[in-house]
């Protein structure tokens, strides 16, 4: 289906396009795609079908009357959802069906959207290529010899060969951002807090956040509004009652779609020149410089600036994100859920042999990382000295942001990588986060959109990273510049004569 | 840094981790090369750099301790590899 997420709610809205029409329409697309691109743990045909008619009825009785109300959605296999399966794409939570939904999903549920099914990712998130998932890597659209980028590679890949019009992902280091550029499509990490995480299965609870990916800036800022808000369930989750203003934090409000205009007269755009620097390929750098001109050109005050820390925040990341892995993994253990091992003699040898056998290589490596940095004797010199880097880093991000409205950069220093690369050596995977990874450090939102193709073809990724609850910042730069660059499909679409 | 057989046999414990001999040179290596390259942190000085767990104030939350939930039993145990009378079944854990 080529329509965008709103187009086809205002379609449906219409009548003239059923729902159960727009949700077979993405089934027949999976079945057509996904022996090449696999972006799905699991297809609820039957259960979309369901919830389909239900929907319907609902529109037609006036019940229903939201922007995405009857469009199919596809939801990143690490949020629970209630009677289908929930793996992380891992074999420890291959036979796991969550008896609640997650806090995000419920809302889309409520605002009218169908469930088709679950995203592949890298297991437990901990990834940037979506190749270590128990149920076998997801390929790009672009190039199916290629990476979708990680974690939410199943996501951003789905969305591109529009199989499904948006999905949802979550962010950690990276994981919505990174496969958006790499398949072409566009993603918001909202600031930390934005949207509630339960029901999200933890990695790295002090850096997660949930957010949407799509087709553009439009769908993007109209699923954000629909799941951000304050939720009991997560005390994190943003709570305009508390007194964030004493703090000097400004909320500019979640109305994030009266932000889409295309106006950036006078918005304050800054280029950090130390994200340009050795290692980024040169058509990301062309093309990422090419979109803050177009920005320029609409009256947008561009300059340059050295925003200082950004070679910390990699080995900051990794030792905070593993610390908090391994405290978060340590509930797998084959008692309450999830894999247990068939033969062990007591219950320490059940709880080491079900672990073992039940999670991939990059999470066991991160979780003894984890385990070693929280460990006595080594925590103060690695965990709180990582912990005293962060404060660091938001401090370059708040000097930064008192002169700027928005930060340009690009998202990865290349474009999707050949599968297989990286896998062979995790620090060089690591490395690809660079331009991420602090920005969940530092709990600002970011979002990730395309900005033109490299000289193979593939899709090159545009960041733009606003103020702690200034998404609308970002959104409004993104919408300006999208206003000026036309939308590309996978060719892989238009030689199946999709 | 070199990660001696007694530390990765610790971290080991401590992760709740089985290791074959060969995983376990793996890991030595695989532990030992990010060990080194995170150690780029010692670069910075952060003697008078507090540590921040959040990016931003988050303060504790408080309710009422009143139950919300109903007896979610049944469905709680439908996940577990194994039950009996209405609770987990884990092996023998004393005699």
């Amino acid at each position: 289906m080529k329509l965008t997420a709103v187009e086809l709610g205002k379609k449906i809205k219409a009548g003239e396009i059923s729902v159960a029409d727009a949700v077979q329409s993405c089934l027949d697309r999976i079945k057509t795609l996904e022996n090449d691109i696999n972006a799905f743990v699991t297809v609820d045909a039957e259960g979309a079908m369901l919830q389909a008619e239900e929907i319907q009825r609902k529109i037609d009785s006036g019940e229903l009357t939201g922007p995405l109300a009857g469009v199919p959605v596809a939801i990143k296999d690490n949020m629970c959802t209630e009677g289908l399966l929930t793996s992380c794409s891992s074999k420890i939570l291959s036979n796991f069906i969550p008896t609640y939904t997650s806090e995000a999903v419920l809302k889309l549920r409520e605002a009218g959207a169908v469930i088709i099914g679950k995203t592949n990712m890298d297991e437990f998130a901990m990834g940037s290529t979506t190749e270590t998932s128990f149920y076998g890597s997801t390929q790009n659209p672009w190039d199916v010899s290629k990476v979708p980028g990680g974690s939410s590679g199943g996501s951003a890949a789905a969305v591109a060969a529009e199989e499904v019009p948006y999905a949802l992902g979550s962010d950690t280091g990276g994981s919505i951002r990174q496969p958006a550029a790499f398949c072409g499509v566009t993603g918001i990490k909202p600031t930390y807090g934005r949207v509630s995480r339960y029901g999200l299965i933890a990695y790295g609870s002090s850096l997660d956040q949930i957010g949407p990916i799509a087709r553009d800036v439009t769908d993007c800022a109209t699923v954000l509004e629909i799941i951000c808000g304050h939720d009991d369930k997560d005390s994190t989750s943003y709570d305009a009652d508390r007194d964030y203003e004493k703090n000097g934090i400004t909320d500019t409000g979640n109305d994030f779609t009266s932000a889409l205009v295309d106006d950036v007269k006078g918005m304050k755009i800054g280029i950090p020149r130390d994200y340009f620097g050795e290692g980024i390929d040169e058509d990301v750098k062309k093309h990422v410089l090419a979109a803050a001109d177009v920005l320029k050109e609409k009256g947008a005050v561009v300059e340059e600036f050295d925003l200082g820390m950004v070679e910390y925040a990699i080995p900051a990341y990794y030792i905070i994100a593993s610390a908090e892995a391994s405290s978060n993994l340590e509930r797998f253990d084959g008692v309450k859920y999830g894999y247990r091992t068939s033969e062990y003699t007591d219950l320490h040898n059940m709880y080491k042999k079900s672990r073992s056998e039940g999670f991939g290589d990059e999470v066991k490596r991160r979780i003894m990382l984890g385990s070693f940095v929280l460990s006595s004797g080594y925590y103060d010199a690695y965990y709180v000295k990582a912990l005293k880097t962060k404060a660091l880093i938001k401090k370059a991000f708040d000097d930064a942001f008192e002169k700027y409205d928005v930060i340009l950069g690009p998202v990865a220093p290349t474009t999707a990588l050949v599968k297989g690369e990286s896998l062979s050596d995790p620090l060089k995977m690591y490395l690809g986060d660079i331009y991420t990874v602090s920005v969940n450090l530092a709990g600002i939102p970011g979002i990730s959109l395309p900005c033109g193709f490299d000289r193979n073809g593939m899709p090159i990724g545009l960041q733009l990273l606003g103020q702690t609850f200034d998404e609308k910042s970002i959104i409004r730069a993104a919408y300006a510049y999208e206003c000026s660059r036309e939308y590309k499909r996978p060719e892989l679409l238009t030689e199946r004569g999709l | 840094m070199v990660i001696t057989d007694e530390t990765i046999e610790y971290v080991g414990i401590l992760a709740k981790l089985e290791l074959s001999d060969e995983a376990k040179e793996q890991a030595k290596k695989d532990m030992s090369d990010m060990l080194d390259y995170v150690s780029k942190l010692n670069e910075l000085d952060t003697d008078n750099v507090p540590a921040m767990s959040h990016a931003f104030p988050v303060n504790n939350v408080f309710r009422e301790d009143v139950v919300t939930s109903g007896d979610t039993r049944e469905q709680l145990l439908s996940n577990a590899p194994e039950q009996k009378d209405g609770c987990y079944k884990v092996p023998k854990t004393f005699d």
